[in-house]
């Protein structure tokens, strides 16, 4: 085995679901507040998903109050809590950047039935 | 010079802190390096541990060498290399590990570079270059090379292009991110020089020059 394959795995995450582009998920956050820590959860359409082994991450895009917010996190992160998938979408692309540019209607992706 | 061992560059990962924070590291397979000789102030004028590291096969080298080898009562080696120990210094046939170095110590990591070929100037000595369009037929060579009637002569030192890379680089205070003695392997926090598959000297660094960093 790859001696690369064998350090990462330490450092990989095996509860992280399947999800991907289009996905509406909520990350349970940790943030660390004051010497306290607690979880905040960010929900949002995953629109891209980047990078391969330890080092992946994915994007996911909201709009709060009228503003688009979007995070990226690493996919292994330990600060991440968990990961939920609300809803999957079907898309047709890797990266959905070109929701940034549309808001309200035109900004809908289509649900994905039956798991292909 | 303190403690050391020889390694190969394995590649680069990135990996997770206890904390969550990301960082980059490289993974350098790190001994185990037996010691095959010892340099004595009283016989060699100097005082140096010499290291081997990677098997050979013994067809593969010369009697001389097979000789150095058995003298010391261990297997043939690919690399050696003398290392200034200084206090402490293993004794000639004692084995050298990853163990020698704890996570967050500071090493400085010697190797040699990739080849770049022969370079032109942009690459070889960052030198600014010129439109690629609009007419310009300055692209990527050497600008001026100094004055004309005076000093009638190009100084010494211009930079011009010719051959980058393959040379001895030492890069000073990596931080040892982790190290795993059950597979001689040590992270180490940044690059290092080479491509994967390079061979490393990896010393402590000077307190001193460490002190400053986290």
């Amino acid at each position: 085995m790859n001696p690369i394959d064998v350090v990462e795995e330490r450092y990989r995450r095996e509860d992280v679901p399947e999800f991907g582009p289009g996905d509406i998920v909520r990350v349970h956050v940790k943030v660390v507040e004051g010497g306290r820590e607690r979880v905040q959860p960010f929900e949002g359409t995953v629109i891209a998903r980047q990078g391969g082994g330890t080092s992946e991450t994915f994007t996911v895009r909201r709009v709060s109050y009228g503003v688009g917010v979007e995070r990226t996190f690493p996919v292994h992160s330990p600060r991440i809590d968990r990961i939920e998938v609300l809803r999957r979408g079907r898309v047709r692309r890797a990266k959905l950047y070109y929701l940034r540019g549309r808001s309200g209607k035109a900004a809908r992706i289509r649900e994905r039935r039956r798991e292909a | 010079m303190p403690k050391g061992i020889l390694g190969r560059k394995l590649g680069m990962t990135q990996v997770f802190d206890a904390d969550g924070r990301a960082w980059a590291v490289t993974v350098v397979e790190a001994g185990p390096c037996p010691v095959v000789a010892r340099r004595t102030v009283a016989r060699d004028g100097y005082d140096a541990v010499q290291l081997g590291f990677g098997p050979a096969r013994p067809r593969r080298l010369t009697r001389p060498l097979l000789g150095h080898f058995r003298r010391a009562g261990v297997e043939p080696h690919r690399l050696l290399r003398e290392i200034r120990w200084g206090e402490g210094a293993p004794a000639e046939g004692e084995v050298v590990t990853c163990a020698i170095f704890q996570p967050g110590e500071f090493v400085d990591v010697t190797g040699r570079s990739r080849g770049k070929g022969f370079a032109g100037v942009v690459k070889r000595h960052g030198a600014g270059r010129g439109p690629m369009s609009h007419g310009s037929k300055y692209h990527r060579r050497v600008g001026s090379l100094g004055g004309s009637s005076f000093p009638s002569r190009v100084f010494k030192g211009k930079p011009m292009p010719g051959h980058m890379g393959a040379e001895r680089v030492t890069v000073k205070n990596l931080q040892i991110f982790a190290t795993d003695p059950e597979r001689n392997l040590l992270l180490i926090r940044g690059a290092v020089p080479g491509p994967r598959g390079a061979a490393l000297l990896i010393r402590a660094a000077s307190p001193r020059h460490a002190r400053g960093k986290r």
